[in-house]
């Protein structure tokens, strides 16, 4: 496959195929992350959403993900690809798997990305509702930064 | 010229996703203030990227460059 390893999609994501990118003889462990279409927060029913990006710009921060991955974590290998377009509940939205010779650093880089993709990667989702909808800004389950960054403990 | 992109919301509040500017502002503040007058919008807490690179409300612009303005993230 000569697809990239952080990539923007409006087709359905396999899980398997962003696995593979990560996949190495000198790797002991991949963490793999898939991000789903919840049906229920807090209370309030959501039917579909909608995700729009820009495109160019979002590959191109996915990618500094990676780059920044590798520098805490060096040795670890990452692919990121991120749908767009309408996604049903239980749809995938976003896979992540990070590579690495052992185990906790896979981990903790894996979710580093999914932190840094809520930050700094421009995708927004619109909730579709029974009655209504909206485009969310900051989430719910954002947590505030004092750094500016996520705390992440290093190895 | 430059070329403006307005996304999520914002995009919806102008009616379109890309705009052409014809006159170039010396920063990306200014341009802001412009919009915002032009669209009655707020960019308070907008993020703006110049050429897909995220900047600074005193980052110049010049002729060519892409204006993105990126309203807080949902993306994951």
């Amino acid at each position: 496959m000569t697809e990239s390893l952080f990539s923007i999609t409006s087709e359905p994501i396999s899980v398997e195929a962003v696995m593979k990118k990560v996949m190495r003889p000198e790797a002991g462990a991949v963490a793999v992350f898939a991000g789903t279409v919840r049906e229920w927060t807090n209370g309030k029913r959501t039917l579909f959403l909608q995700y729009e990006a820009y495109v160019s710009m979002a590959e191109k921060m996915l990618a500094q993900i990676g780059a920044e991955i590798a520098e805490k974590w060096p040795g670890t290998k990452t692919a990121i690809t991120h749908r767009i377009g309408r996604l049903e509940i239980g749809d995938i939205a976003v896979v992540i798997a990070v590579s690495s010779p052992h185990r906790a650093e896979a981990y903790e880089a894996n979710r580093y990305a999914i932190e840094r993709i809520k930050q700094i990667v421009p995708i927004w989702k619109k909730e579709q509702w029974e009655d209504g909808s909206a485009w969310i800004g900051d989430q719910l389950e954002t947590k505030a930064y004092p750094s500016g960054k996520p705390e992440v403990n290093e190895p | 010229m430059i070329r403006l992109l307005f996304f999520a919301h914002l995009g919806e509040q102008v009616g379109e996703r890309q705009v052409t500017w014809p006159h170039v502002p010396e920063t990306v503040g200014k341009l802001k203030e412009e919009v915002e007058a032009r669209y009655s919008l707020s960019l308070e807490r907008v993020m703006t990227a110049v050429n897909e690179e995220y900047a600074h409300d005193d980052a110049p612009l010049q002729t060519g460059d892409t204006v993105a303005f990126i309203p807080p993230v949902s993306g994951g």
